[in-house]
């Protein structure tokens, strides 16, 4: 069927909507036969990697003042164009909004998302989207000022509490209420810019979003330290790109893109150094950098694809520290497991 | 002053006086404007302590406590901190001087700017030509189909050892000059003829005129964003797109068009039944009547709101930014996402609202321009 892959409100639009979305010719949904894969077909047929990324967060995607994208989930488009072509610049970005970001997906005007997106079943499911792999760990926290003395998310009892309307924050928040017995008066304001203010300007005593969101908010006041984000996490939020169900082998690359990311950071091989690897006798290094077990191969692309990703854009740790670290975010769970105890965990790279 | 004539003796040496200074001229206006009565002079003398506050405050802000340029580190931040210490005592115009590339041209390629400058610049032309009345002929056809390839081969390039942009990276006033230009060129010959259709005495047309205005004005401007944006895609075959910002431009047209065809109908309805009585009895055809008697007249009634629904539209087209397209506005929100810019929003406000201000001002001055010399008839 299909149409599963279809979104769920489609259906509730009327028959004549339905027969038309039954009758789209789905070709570039077919689950890949063999060794092939449209989406890689088409992006190698085209020379670019189309990738959507946000239309601006900080140390995730923005443009810098001379109009070039970085950023933390810019890099993975960058990444995937290396793995395909060996050329970091053959990604056409498309800036998607809240809103549009899963059409554009679905339609095909874009072949990934790196757009700090979700994972969750619904999108998993009925959105009709495969999530290869979670590149950020997230989740929903609070800052206060240092000067109110709060120590825990359960003092906030009777607070007054800054908000983003629209996305999952403001129901989490809810949520966490409820669960928590906890009576709150929500400051409900759209834009970012105004929400900080209002907080800073002391409208609220506490102001909610992603904990990577208050660090990069804390990070840039005048004093830091009068800012405490709260050790609560009041909801999960892992972050990764999504790609089309049904082909299978492009979310494959995308998946062991990051994975090899992480098992470069494991094995200690940086920017610097993996030019020398060749010499390091450790079977992992041989595998990872494409000398023996024709990995790359196997994903349809080449053997030295880590290599030449990992020379451009360093590994896992170091995209880590080039995007995120300078606004303030700590590697936490997004530290590497077992060596530094995060939850980035990368299978067998064999 | 008539007293003054009837007491004098007719004697031709002696020269006119003047009134009084507390009769004529500033003093008096002063007097009997801002200094009538206790009241009026106490109304005044408060405004007038307020202004002078706001304006010195403001001159404070925006030029004597500013800030106009702040080092950048070798990595590409920006030291900020300056900046900051102010607490807002002074303007950080160095959020200007460092993004307002940005801010125009998006995420055009930088080495690439002259082009998308130039495309501004031939707007701005196209606009002055289209606005001086000896133009009024077929020439502007030619014109227009010129300026519109100059511009289309600039932003795209490809050929002329241009190096190829793809639309997604274009930006900032470009983007905003392409769908109000576009979005308005295309949706005022639309608005006639639905206008027209609309007091069509055939049934089909009227109907399917009247459906197409009662529809597309019932619905908001950013729902017809999304339908573009958003379904209209699903309902096209795998693989195959339209373009992003052709959709945009669609969904203002078809917009634009449903609230100038009212605007039409509205002259179109002022005109006395005469004026079509007498073209139908010279032996005009429809279009005869039409273009030689009826619109001359009704597109000059109503050039006051037409020219009103042009400037909403101007702005109106900072709305795509919910579709992910880098319009001035759009352009000017991203620039202060970069951490070490954040807080500093009013300034980027004050700077995209002033070009916002130059464009939509120009119109509304042309516009009673306009209105003055096509209603001189009027003033015997």
């Amino acid at each position: 069927m299909q149409q599963i892959s279809r979104p769920g409100f489609l259906r509730a639009i009327g028959a004549a909507v339905i027969a038309a979305a039954v009758a789209m010719p789905a070709a570039a949904q077919q689950p890949a036969a063999g060794g092939s894969s449209p989406t890689m077909d088409a992006i190698r047929a085209r020379g670019t990697l189309i990738c959507g990324v946000n239309t601006g967060l900080a140390g995730f995607a923005q443009p810098d003042s001379q109009g070039v994208w970085r950023g933390f989930d810019v890099d993975y488009c960058r990444a995937v164009a290396i793995a395909l072509f060996n050329d970091p610049d053959k990604v056409r970005y498309v800036p998607t909004t809240a809103q549009n970001r899963f059409t554009a997906l679905q339609s095909g005007e874009v072949d990934m998302l790196a757009r700090n997106t979700t994972w969750t079943l619904s999108r998993d499911t009925s959105l009709g989207f495969d999530f290869p792999a979670i590149t950020f760990f997230d989740g929903q926290g609070f800052m206060v000022k240092a000067s109110l003395g709060v120590r825990s998310a359960s003092e906030l009892n009777g607070a007054t509490i800054c908000v983003q309307p629209g996305t999952t924050t403001e129901q989490n928040l809810t949520d966490w209420a409820r669960a928590n017995r906890i009576q709150f008066q929500p400051v409900v304001i759209e834009r970012l810019e105004e929400v900080v203010n209002a907080y800073l300007a002391g409208r609220c005593d506490a102001y909610t979003t992603d904990v990577s969101g208050l660090a990069a908010t804390r990070s840039v006041q005048p004093r830091p330290a009068d800012h405490v984000i709260l050790p609560d996490v009041i909801s999960k939020e892992p972050l990764g790109p999504a790609v089309r169900h049904g082909d299978q082998r492009f979310a494959d690359l995308v998946r062991w893109i990051h994975f090899g990311l992480v098992t470069a950071e494991e094995l200690g091989l940086t920017s610097q150094n993996i030019g020398q690897a060749a010499a390091d006798a450790r079977p992992d290094v041989q595998r990872l950098i494409g000398r023996t077990g024709d990995l790359g191969r196997m994903l349809g692309v080449d053997n030295a694809f880590m290599v030449n990703i990992v020379t451009r854009l360093g590994n896992y740790g170091q995209m880590f520290e080039r995007s995120l670290t300078p606004i303030g975010i700590q590697r936490g769970p997004n530290a590497v497991w077992p060596a530094a105890g995060g939850l980035q965990y990368a299978p067998p790279f064999r | 002053m008539s007293d003054i004539t009837a007491n004098t003796p007719a004697m031709s040496s002696s020269e006119p006086r003047s009134a009084p200074l507390t009769a004529v001229g500033p003093i008096a206006w002063l007097r009997t404007n801002l200094f009538s009565g206790w009241l009026s002079t106490a109304v005044t003398l408060a405004l007038g302590y307020l202004i002078v506050r706001a304006v010195i405050g403001f001159v404070d802000w925006a030029f004597i406590n500013a800030i106009w340029s702040v080092p950048v580190s070798p990595t590409g931040v920006a030291q900020t901190q300056a900046c900051r210490d102010l607490q807002g005592s002074g303007a950080c115009w160095a959020v200007v001087t460092e993004k307002h590339r940005f801010m125009l041209f998006g995420t055009y390629p930088y080495e690439q700017h002259w082009r998308p400058a130039i495309v501004c610049l031939l707007f701005i032309g196209l606009y002055i030509v289209s606005s001086m009345r000896r133009f009024w002929n077929w020439t502007l056809i030619p014109i227009w189909i010129g300026t519109l390839t100059t511009i289309g081969i600039l932003m795209w390039g490809g050929i002329l050892g241009l190096p190829y942009v793809p639309q997604e990276r274009w930006g900032g006033l470009p983007i905003t000059l392409i769908l109000a230009t576009f979005g308005l060129a295309l949706a005022f010959p639309l608005s006639i003829l639905v206008a027209l259709g609309r007091r069509s005495n055939l049934p089909a047309i009227k109907v399917l005129c009247v459906l197409y205005v009662e529809l597309i004005r019932g619905v908001p401007l950013i729902s017809l964003l999304f339908m573009a944006s958003v379904m209209f895609p699903l309902f096209l075959p795998e693989g195959m797109n339209i373009d992003k910002l052709l959709r945009a431009q669609i969904a203002i047209t078809l917009f634009a068009g449903a609230y100038l065809a009212e605007v039409v109908r509205g002259g179109l309805q002022a005109l006395p039944k005469g004026q079509y009585e007498a073209a139908e009895a010279m032996g005009l055809s429809y279009w005869q009547k039409t273009g030689l008697i009826i619109l001359p007249q009704a597109l000059r009634l109503v050039i006051p709101p037409l020219v009103n629904t042009f400037i909403g539209f101007f702005k109106d087209t900072s709305l795509v930014l919910i579709i992910g397209i880098f319009d001035l506005l759009t352009a000017g929100k991203t620039a202060i996402v970069e951490p070490s810019w954040q807080g500093f929003g009013v300034e980027v406000y004050v700077f995209v609202g002033l070009i916002y201000l130059c464009f939509c001002f120009a119109m509304s001055k042309y516009s009673q321009g306009l209105e003055a010399e096509l209603n001189r008839h009027r003033r015997r």
